[in-house]
Parts: structure tokens; sequence; C-alpha cells
């Protein structure tokens, strides 16, 4: 329980309205995307202005209150639960976009500005902002910074972090940090920028970004290719590469999750294809036609079953409409769903595909795989009951041995969807302990009350 | 005040429907409320947790609980986007069912529900006074929205601008419809509602001149009473079983292949939720209820499905009345229907439909929730009039008439000048020759 003149100062800083204390109002805010326990923080507040903001950070801090960011809460790795009596801050009330720069080709955003919106706002004056998350309908920009998230157009884009040219933060005290530059180059400093973006609210809270847009691609053709085994798919997806073309996209679903995408879709996929390959390529008219040529071709070489092009805007859309519904379409068919993001060099795709239908056998596990093919960046998502105890333990088991292969095959822990709570206890599996020791001596030194976001990444100390 | 026990037992039926929200989070991006507000209690997860923090004792604040379950549009915007196909609404309908069973009817919904609703006779009576004495207490503001507004300050009434109850209700002047089947060979139960029988008795009219030119039968007895929605949200199971017993008495002898209503809201309630709340616990009116809502459509969708309605081609003629189409919830989200209301619309040659941004956008009305929370109703109802507005239309076109009330609220506060229609007058006036006026 917190004083009353503790939330009365809270509420002087951020307006009444903005501060909640009710317990129907702070469950709300206990939980995020991710399949965890929930925990339930003292104080929950939205301000609506940066002076707010950093006044909120830094009664946080004079009070030892532990402190976590909120956008939109579709964090799939608990990185947005809170610690029971600490403090959530919400960001969608700090929603404007406050620039859009066409010379420069920059956007400054406040952090809870929706992905999609501003990425809408951007294409309405030609240029693209093109790191599209699977969450972008509702998830935050500021979400997105400190998640270092990804999405469909990794392969030929990259992802958040390579679009973030500079932010303005509160360190931990609520003083303003500035890091980066809305010029192309910048030498001046340490790169914080790089420290900050992934960072899941551990280092500082994000008041604005600036964000990299590059024009938008004049052209664009989608293919979807099926197949009659899943190792076929995943050997197209070598050979493309190995042909030098980069697609804008490249994913792979398996059978299991075409099936569950078009009973919840019906977006007409075929539901007998042991796997399908969604292609979209982009850029020059003319090497968009020759490109997808090249791709037809190599993926008519692998024996696909069928090579079909989106005749028009409309079907392209129901593809990716269909293919953005597959995490929840398979959260449907079980009350549980675990929804791993390990990550391989995208050579070993074929190795880690078959892994993982082989650990799914081995646990006797519903394994539904789909993901961002071209980037290495899988999605094996475990379908399960968490009041089930027995399966449930099968599940760990089969998470941890996804872990090691990904691992063996020189991939990473997470791609995309943060360390977070979920991951933190296998972060040094991946690293070495040096590296834990190094990142926690960060956190120690920027944050000596260990008040931001605790126990995320680097785990309790 | 009940056991709490209790109450938890009761909210566990809910868990293993509350267990299919994955908390995703997609809600976010639909909810008309929660993009007004921001806050998590708001939108449909937050709503889901709090349900399910209740049935597993995080928390023993159940007023809190209800309060906020309260706070809902119950529009389906989220229900109709979840990618887990979470049954919201009927969650939402059951918690609110279990909650006030627990907490008691609050007196004012006391009076509105049991005292009048629940008793049609008397709803009739109340109704027609108030047609009669309304002049002295409001005034024509908007004689093309077709609204009124206050008099002098009125609590109740605020600074809203509403359509004015009718002078004669539908019922007064059709006591008991029984036309046998024409050249269609079909005949068609109508059932009125509320609404439609005491503010738009012209709407109904509209549907009777169309049912007789194409040669369809109608029965609509005497004593049919609200469907049931407003008992429903405000959680009153007693009056809506009795409300729904009621219309099933006044049906069961109609000799009817379908039963027809203009009313998007009536369409949705009788449809899905009679045979979704009426439970197993009534074996019998639940088989009643189940097989009515079975053979229930909304008037467009039944014409356009059963009857030569002219394709817009076919309608010829030179467009020259511009009208915008509104989607309500309970008809798109609810029922799947948009494309039939639009092909009304262009059946009378003299519409040239012109699409509003966001035509399927809630308008902000939801009932009860408006006259609780006027303030953001207006809010959400103020951008659909803008959205309205910008089409340039003289004429927009809605199949509830809930949403009409809303729309015109909206409108007449803006001091537009844009009339308020059914498509089932629109199609009439085609078949009448009237001009669609403005």
């Amino acid at each position: 329980m917190l004083q009353p003149s503790l939330i009365r100062a809270f509420q002087e800083a951020i307006g009444a309205e903005n501060v909640f204390t009710d317990s129907a109002d702070l469950i709300t805010y206990s939980y995020d995307a991710a399949p965890l326990e929930a925990a339930v923080p003292a104080l929950a507040l939205r301000p609506t202005g940066s002076e707010a903001l950093s006044t909120a950070v830094r009664l946080c801090n004079e009070n030892r209150l532990p402190l976590t960011v909120r956008g939109a809460g579709t964090n799939l790795s608990g990185g947005t639960v809170p610690q029971a009596s600490g403090v959530v801050i919400v960001t969608n009330g700090l929603n404007r976009i406050l620039e859009i720069n066409t010379a420069d080709m920059y956007a400054v955003v406040q952090p809870g500005v929706v992905t999609a919106r501003l990425a809408a706002a951007v294409q309405a004056k030609g240029l693209f902002y093109p790191p599209d998350p699977g969450s972008q309908a509702v998830s935050t920009l500021g979400g997105n910074v400190a998640e270092n998230a990804g999405g469909l157009r990794g392969l030929k884009y990259g992802v958040t972090r390579d679009y973030v040219m500079g932010l303005q933060f509160f360190d931990v005290n609520g003083d303003p940090v500035k890091t980066g530059s809305k010029t192309v180059k910048c030498a001046t400093g340490y790169n914080l920028t790089g420290l900050l973006v992934g960072s899941e609210g551990t280092l500082g809270v994000f008041n604005e970004i600036t964000l990299k847009l590059i024009p938008l691609p004049a052209h664009h053709k989608a293919l979807m290719a099926t197949f009659d085994t899943l190792d076929q798919a995943s050997e197209t997806v070598a050979g493309i590469i190995a042909a030098r073309i980069v697609p804008a996209t490249l994913e792979i679903m398996d059978n299991f999750t075409i099936r569950a995408v078009e009973d919840y879709s019906r977006a007409g996929l075929p539901v007998s294809a042991a796997a399908m390959l969604l292609i979209e390529l982009d850029g020059h008219p003319a090497q968009v036609e020759e490109d997808a040529a090249r791709v037809a071709d190599l993926c008519r070489g692998m024996n696909a079953a069928e090579v079909r092009v989106a005749a028009d805007e409309a079907e392209r859309d129901k593809v990716w409409a269909a293919r953005r519904s597959a995490l929840s379409a398979l959260a449907k068919l079980k009350p549980t769903l675990v929804l791993e993001d390990a990550t391989v060099p995208r050579s070993q795709l074929p190795a880690m595909v078959g892994a993982i239908q082989e650990i799914g056998r081995r646990f006797d596990l519903a394994i539904g795989t789909f993901g961002h093919a071209g980037d290495g960046n899988l999605h094996p998502t475990i379908l399960t009951d968490r009041r089930d105890t027995a399966e449930w333990e099968r599940v760990e088991a089969a998470i941890e041995a996804i872990f090691d292969r990904a691992l063996a095959l020189g991939g990473t822990l997470s791609g995309e969807h943060g360390t977070g709570i979920a991951k933190s206890c296998y972060l040094s599996k991946e690293t070495s302990p040096a590296t834990l020791v190094y990142s926690r001596r960060v956190k120690q030194a920027l944050d000596p009350n260990n008040i931001l976001n605790p126990g995320k990444i680097i785990g309790a100390h | 005040m009940a056991d709490f026990d209790e109450l938890v037992r009761l909210m566990r039926e809910l868990e293993d429907r509350l267990v299919t929200c994955m908390r995703c989070g997609m809600c976010q991006a639909v909810c008309p409320l929660f993009a007004q507000t921001g806050r998590e209690a708001d939108v449909a997860r937050g709503k889901l947790a709090l349900l399910d923090g209740l049935l597993k004792e995080m928390l023993s604040d159940a007023q809190g609980v209800m309060e906020r379950l309260n706070k809902c549009l119950l529009c389906g915007s989220c229900e109709a986007n979840c990618p887990s196909g979470v049954d919201v609404l009927g969650i939402f309908m059951q918690a609110r069912a279990i909650l006030t069973g627990y907490m008691g009817l609050p007196p004012a919904k006391r009076i509105l529900l049991r005292g009048l609703l629940a008793r049609p006779q008397l709803f009739d009576r109340v109704s027609e006074w108030g047609a009669r004495f309304q002049a002295v207490f409001t005034k024509p503001v908007n004689d093309v929205v077709g609204t009124s507004c206050a008099r002098f300050a009125s609590p109740l009434l605020a600074d809203r601008h509403f359509a004015p109850l009718a002078a004669e209700p539908f019922h007064r002047r059709h006591p008991d419809i029984d036309r046998p089947a024409g050249a269609s060979g079909l005949r068609v139960g109508f059932y009125i509602g509320c609404l439609l029988d005491k503010v738009f008795p012209q709407i109904a009219e509209a549907a009777l001149t169309v049912f007789a030119h194409h040669g369809i039968g109608v029965r609509s007895p005497q004593g049919q009473c609200c469907c049931g929605i407003p008992a429903v949200s405000a959680g009153d199971m007693d009056t809506f079983r009795d409300l729904v017993r009621r219309n099933l008495d006044c049906f069961a002898d109609a000799q009817i292949d379908v039963l027809v209503t203009a009313c998007a809201t009536c369409t949705a309630t009788i449809k899905k939720v009679w045979p979704k709340l009426i439970g197993a616990e009534d074996a019998r009116l639940h088989r009643r209820a189940a097989e009515l809502a079975d053979r229930t459509m909304d008037i467009s969708q039944f014409l356009v499905e059963n009857t030569a309605v002219p394709e817009a081609a076919a309608a010829g003629g030179n467009p020259k009345r511009r009208v915008t189409y509104h989607d309500p919830c309970h008809l798109k989200k609810s029922l799947g229907v948009s494309a039939a209301p639009r092909r009304l619309l262009t059946a009378n040659p003299a519409v040239q439909l012109v699409e509003m941004a966001e035509p399927d956008g809630c308008c902000g009305m939801g009932g009860s929730f408006n006259l609780q929370y006027y303030e953001i109703s207006s809010r959400i109802g103020g951008l659909k009039r803008d959205q309205i507005a910008a089409t340039g239309c003289g004429t927009v076109a809605t199949s509830c008439p809930a949403c009409m009330l809303q729309i015109g609220d909206m409108l007449s506060r803006a001091g537009d000048r844009i009339a308020i229609k059914h498509p089932i007058q629109v199609y009439a006036e085609a078949i009448t020759g009237d001009d669609v006026t403005a």
C-alpha cells in the first residue's frame, strides 16, 4: 500500500485522472501477451506530457518503487509484466507524431504512437517505415524500440534497431538524455542509442524517438508456393537466398499452421499442403518482375506443388492478413500458447525446421511452425493448457531443447521478442558468464536502486 | 448482498471461455471506447482479465468489476476481430447477469426494466402520455434530421437532440396484422420492436408497403414486447426471460415462414442472444427460442434473398440523390449482414450510394451506455458525424433505430441538414414513387 501523500504527489504531477489506484484498474496492468504469472502493481500512471513522465520516473526512483513502462502490453517475453507492488507507466497518453520530415526522411514520435499509425502517416507522404511486428495494429513504437521488435520484412529491411536514429530518454532521476541525431551520420559520444534499443525499459524511459524513413517501393508482387514436404519448402528458402535474391518477405507456414489460419481467416489457403511459402518482392517494377519470375522458377525447380501469383491488391492483402493472423489463429486451438522465436543463421533453416519437428514428436506436443524463414527467425508455437501440469513440464523441456538446438546451429534465443522474464535464465547459455556480469554492471551503474523494470533480461540479482 | 464464494462459484462457469483469451491485445485496435480513453479496463482484454481475476479471487471488489464491465458499448467490434475467437459478448452478458444477481439491480434500472419494460401495456400507456405531453417540455430543433431538444434545463435530456415520440405508435394504427401470402407465396412474421413502434412507426409502415408490393403476407400480432436487450445489458435475466416468453407466445401460432425485423438490434438479440442466454435450465424455452431464432432475419437480407429486389443497374434512372450508409454493429459485426441493406438503397433508381470512411465504425450509442456515459458516447458519435458530413450526402441511411437516435443527436447538434432513413424507407419510396426527401 502506498502512502496517501505519495499518491497525491503523483496526482499533482500527472493529473488525478491519470493515476489509478483501484484494484480493478491495477489488475488490467498485471499481464502482457506472454503466458506468465500476472503481477498486480500498486499504482498505474498514464502521463500525457513529457514533464509528467519525467516527474513520474523521478518520484519512482526517490521512493524506490520498481517501475515498468507499458505500451500496448503485447510483449511476448513478459517484459511488461510489472513487479507486484511496483508502478506501471502506460505510454498511450503520449501518442503524438511530433514531426514527419520528408526532406530529411525522418519522423519524431512520442513513445505511445501505434506502429501502424506511423506507417500509414508516412506512407501518405510517399515514405516507408518498414518494421512491421505482428502486433503493429496495436503495438507502440516505444515498445518496439524497447524490444528491438522485428517483423515480416527483416530479411530485406532489417528490424527496429536499423531505424532508430536517435532518442531522447529520461534517466532514472528523470533527467533528459539525448543520443543520436537527425543526421544520417552521427559520431558524437557513446552510441547510447545502440545500448537503449532492446533494453526493455531497464536503462531509461523513452520520451521522444527519431526514426529513419526510406522511400516507398514503387512496386510489389506477392507469390505463394505450396510444397508436399516441409523440407522442400525450407530448402527452397535457402535456394532463394543462395540465388542472391532478397525478397521483402519470405515466410513459411507448416500444415498445422495453414489449417489453423485457414479455419480462422477463410483466405483460401491450401489446407492439404505440407508447407507453404509466402513471398513478397518489392522495388523497381522491372527488377520485381524479373525476380518474381526467377523465384517462381526456383520454387518449381524444387518441385513446388503449386506456385500462385497474387492477381491483385485484394488477393495480396488477404494472403498477408492471413499470415498476420497465424499466431492468434493457433491460439484458438488450445488455452495456452507458447510462442518461441529462436533464430538461426538463414543457411541453417532446414536443419532447424527439422529439429523442431523432431522435438515435437519427442515430447509429444502439438507444435505449429511458421515464421520469417528468410531471416532464419522461426516461430515454433507450442499449443498446450497450462492447467495440465504433466504436459507443462514437457513444454518446458521442449523449449529448452529448441534453445539448445538453435544455439548449436550458431543461432540466438530470441530473434525479436526480447529476453524479458521468459528467457532471462537462459541468457548466459547463449553468451558467457562474463557477459552477464558486464551487463549487470551497466545496469548497476545506470540504475543503482534497481527500479527500472527489475528482473528483466539479466534476471534478479 | 449474496455470498462472495457463491459469486466466485458462478464466475467459474465462465472459466473455460475466459481462458481462450490469450491477452494478445488485438482488441485495442478496434474498440471505439478504448480509442477515446486508452484505459485497459475499457477494452475487452482488460475486462476479461478482470473477470478472470475475480474468479481467481485476485480481487474482491465486485462493484468495481461490475462498473467497468458495464462501461462497454456491447458493439462486438472486439469479438468480430478476435483472432482467438473469444465469445466476448456472451461472456460479458453472462457476467453482467451473475454480478447483477450478486449486487442486486440498481433502483433506477429496476423501475425501468421491471416496472415498465416487463409490463408492455403500461409501457405503451406511458409512451402515449409522453407523446401527448412532450411538446410541453421539448421543442423541434432540426426539421431535416427530425429532432427535438429540451425547452428547459433538464437533467434527463441534458443537451441531447432526440427524435421525439411518435404522435401515434405503430401498434395503435395496426393493432393486429394478419395478411395472407400473396403472389410470392411467402408469409412473414413482422416483429416491430420498441423504437419502431414508438419513435419511428414510419419505418414499419414502409416495411408494410414493401411486403404488399412483393406479395408477401404479414403476421404481426398484438401483445409484442421488448426483445429484452436492455434487460440483458443490465444483467436482469428474470425480466429478459419474461420478455422472451411473451414474444414467443405472441408468435406461437403465427404460421409464418420467417420472422423479420427492421431493427438490427432486435434481430441480433433474437437470433444470437435468445438462444445463447436462455440456457439449459429451461430446456423448453430454450428450444422454442432457438427455433424462432433460426427463422429470424433482418428485413433487407430477407428481401434480397427471397424477392426480386432490382439490381442497381437494372433499376436504371439517373441517380440524383446521394445517400451514405452506416453499418450498425448489430447487423454487420453480429450477423455479417452488410451487402443487403446497400442493395435495397441502390434499388431506388434515384439513389447514388456514397460510402463514408469506416462505415462499420460504431456510432457510440450502445443503448444504456449513452445514458450513463453521454460525454464519451458523444465523442465517438462525433467521429461518425464527421465521416457522414464528409460524404456531402443529404441522406444517411442505417438499419438500426438506436443508431438513428444517436446519429440524429450528433447531426442535429452539429447543425447539419442531413436526413436519416432506414433502407426500407428508401426502397419503399421507389415503390410508391415518392422522392427521397431531404
